[in-house]
């Protein structure tokens, strides 16, 4: 090391920096970053100036000033007098929400037919390779119009389910009603209510914690029960009988919790010109959400499919020796190796659901472009800076899923030891 | 060295482009022989494309007087379509001249916008129009109702105050476009349309069965359209302005598209002749046009009068009534500072 510095340091001429391969490549780096530099600096430079120019600035006071607006979907308070970045954070939610919903469909919708389109059977195969090749070559926006324009042209009014002659009814003992602006649930209600806690900007249900605590925690009593009987049977030979208490471990909890707090459905109701009470789904979230999922299931399916492609014949050959039926041995011992290819190309498409999630202007879904990027931008006129702040939210977002998903496949991918 | 020379030669190079963009936009439009103006997507009466192609309506007249005042041709005009969401970003951006698209003058967008609003073709309000099915005469009946409404316009703003001082409740659902909206209407996914009252009845005259919907009686805001420019270029502001005083003033002094050219060889009213560049004074070199400007923007689709009539007065589809855009002399809102 020393000597080498030594050599290059008595000989060392300028030219050397270009006809010296041992320095060429750096120098070329450095002149790039420098010419990448000035380029980005020039850009920044040019945007200030003409901004200048037209008499505007570079401001986010905005956000700190009365919206004026309202959202019609939200999942924390909101009103029109709230800020616009408190409308930022009631659309980045929304985003949230619908992104989350339709991750989790997909990748179930995707694992289905990613493994049926494998079937021996004719016809469940042929069925899913129309899925896969229909909804993935026609763009996704077309999917979410298709699907929100039948939700509402074929779907009743609310007004067809009042009076003595109604032409529509609600389904299932009067409890779900299915209009043309959304579908109404019955909606959880605890009349002894634990309350809210408040963390700065959003309000969390104590109800949902307790309850959320208590099911991670029948979970974990339920494991310890497998691993004790998994214990005995290696000790004796014999598995004790474990499905009641696992059954009690599981259920008898939330249950009790339920019973303290008061469980109990509040069912919607006409009143006045649509349904009030119990949870409401508006058709533009059903239709984000089945379009957004169909859709990028279809891409799922056939990642799915390659992954188990990968996993070379003798597995599946060496499970049916061993005895293990078909199921056993695509869950056991197909789909744990094809996760391994599966993960890397799923992180992708959960980031194409995150950031299609901003086609929900098209139908009016209140999500982080809608809010932040339409009618805040709209309203104050602050194109720059709200497309900034977009862009920021929309990274970050990605940039978490995907450290969450690369540490998930961390935990699956092939260990070397 | 060289490399700050180099950035500081950028810089200047940056600043020549800059000012070069910055001639004046008369100049530009005409070395362009052409006006680029902003109208919506496709208001009935407003602004929309006729069966032929024609963009026809009341704020595509706007367009067509200036592109004749400025360039001698009504025809010389490049439509652009913007929704309301866009039209600012057009305007600012100078992708387009002049914006013409039922926009509300409001203090927020003459000031921290920049932009400079020439007058007002149409005063307005914001209303509300139902289903007369639903049996609501009044707005005061619509708590909790679903509206349907235009994003990014100051409906959103007037809506959500009218609910609130009220103390009602509604849904909102937001729409891009007035096609849309329409559509949502019709199938019933909102019971209410709000935008401003002309451009619900400019709404409801395409319906297969405008009888069956009304406009209810409250008008909830104020909402003065008229078309808007760019601030920074006062000449411009100027032309556009005075184009539309030209229109009112030519109906104020019973000039029209009929009678032009006979008045236009000189009457006994100095100031028809002032306007019509047959008399010694010459108006149209104070703003950087030839003699006859008003005269040719006049002709193109005739006085404020007649531009009303054709595209959106009662003889029309769309059926309005002058109310607050009557001449002043009628009991209206519409003046304009005299030309001398």
């Amino acid at each position: 090391m020393a000597m080498t510095s030594d050599s290059s340091g008595s000989s060392f001429r300028l030219s050397m920096l270009i006809y010296d391969t041992r320095y060429r490549s750096i120098t070329i780096q450095i002149v790039f970053l420098f010419l990448f530099m000035a380029g980005f600096a020039w850009l920044v430079d040019n945007t200030l100036s003409n901004l200048a120019q037209k008499g505007k600035d570079i401001d986010f006071g905005f956000l700190g000033s009365r919206a004026g607006y309202d959202i019609n979907q939200m999942l924390v308070d909101y009103s029109n007098d709230s800020s616009h970045a408190r409308a930022w954070i009631v659309g980045l939610l929304n985003t949230l929400v619908l992104a989350l919903a339709a991750c989790v469909t997909a990748t179930v919708i995707g694992v289905i037919a990613g493994v049926l389109r494998l079937s021996n059977n004719w016809i469940v195969s042929k069925i899913m390779t129309i899925y896969v090749e229909m909804f993935r070559n026609v763009p996704v926006l077309l999917w979410i119009i298709v699907i929100f324009a039948v939700l509402t042209e074929i779907t009743p009014a609310p007004n067809a389910f009042r009076g003595e002659n109604a032409t529509s009814s609600m389904l299932f003992f009067d409890s779900v009603a299915i209009t043309n602006r959304g579908t109404y649930l019955p909606g959880p209600l605890f009349s002894r209510s634990l309350g809210d806690i408040h963390l700065g900007i959003v309000q969390v249900s104590t109800n949902y914690l307790v309850l959320l605590a208590i099911i991670a925690g029948s979970i974990w009593g339920y494991r310890a029960l497998q691993h004790n009987a998994a214990a005995v049977q290696e000790a004796t030979g014999i598995r004790p009988v474990t499905w009641w208490k696992s059954a009690l471990i599981i259920v008898a909890p939330t249950l009790v919790a339920l019973i303290v707090m008061g469980f109990h459905l509040e069912y919607p109701e006409l009143k006045g010109f649509n349904f009030s009470g119990g949870s409401y789904l508006r058709n533009s979230f059903i239709a984000m959400w089945l379009a957004l999922s169909v859709y990028t299931g279809a891409f799922i399916a056939e990642n799915v499919r390659a992954g188990i492609l990968a996993i070379s014949k003798g597995q599946s050959e060496a499970a049916f020796a061993l005895g293990l039926r078909p199921g056993k041995t695509m869950n056991l011992v197909i789909l744990p190796q094809a996760l391994r290819v599966i993960i890397p190309p799923l992180i992708s498409q959960y980031l194409n659901i995150t950031k299609n999630t901003s086609l929900a202007i098209a139908v009016g879904y209140m999500d982080l472009r809608a809010t932040l990027g339409g009618i805040t931008l709209n309203q104050t006129g602050r194109e720059l800076e709200c497309m900034l702040l977009l862009m920021l939210t929309y990274l970050i977002i990605s940039l978490i899923i995907s450290g969450a998903m690369n540490v998930y496949n961390n935990s699956v991918k092939l260990k070397e030891r | 060295m060289k490399k700050t020379v180099f950035i500081g030669a950028m810089t200047a190079a940056a600043t020549l482009v800059a000012g070069a963009a910055s001639a004046t936009v008369l100049d530009e439009v005409k070395a362009r022989g052409e006006l680029n103006c902003g109208v919506s997507t496709g208001v009935n009466g407003f602004s929309a494309p006729d069966s032929a192609g024609e963009w026809q309506g009341f704020d595509v007249a706007v367009c067509r007087a200036v592109a004749a005042a400025v360039l001698g041709d009504p025809k010389k005009v490049k439509f652009v379509t913007t929704t309301g969401q866009t039209r600012f970003t057009a305007l600012a951006s100078g992708e387009i001249d002049l914006l013409a698209r039922n926009t509300t003058w409001t203090f927020s967008r003459d000031t921290d916008l920049k932009f400079t609003f020439a007058g007002v073709n149409y005063y307005d309000g914001q209303g509300f129009m139902v289903n007369k099915a639903l049996g609501v005469s009044s707005a005061k009946e619509l708590d909790g109702a679903t509206v349907c409404i235009q994003t990014g316009t100051t409906t959103e703003l007037n809506l959500a105050d009218y609910f609130k001082a009220n103390n009602m409740k509604y849904e909102p659902v937001p729409i891009e476009t007035n096609a849309e909206a329409q559509q949502q209407y019709l199938a019933g996914a909102c019971d209410v349309y709000t935008t401003d009252a002309s451009g619900l009845a400019a709404t409801r005259a395409t319906f297969a069965d405008p009888e069956n919907h009304a406009v209810l009686p409250e008008i909830i805001s104020k909402e003065p359209l008229g078309p808007l420019v760019a601030q920074g270029d006062d000449q411009w502001a100027d032309i556009v302005r005075w184009t539309l005083n030209a229109l009112v003033a030519a109906e104020e002094l019973g000039i029209t598209s009929a009678n032009i050219e006979e008045l236009s060889k000189g009457t006994s009213n100095p100031e028809i002749d002032r306007m019509l560049g047959s008399s010694e004074d010459d108006l149209g070199a104070m703003i950087g046009l030839d003699k006859q400007w008003a005269k040719r923007a006049i002709a193109a689709g005739g006085n404020y009068g007649e531009v009303f009539a054709a595209n959106i007065g009662e003889s029309t589809p769309i059926g309005l009534a002058r109310g607050l855009n009557a001449l002043w002399t009628q009991g209206g809102l519409q003046y304009s500072p005299p030309f001398r």
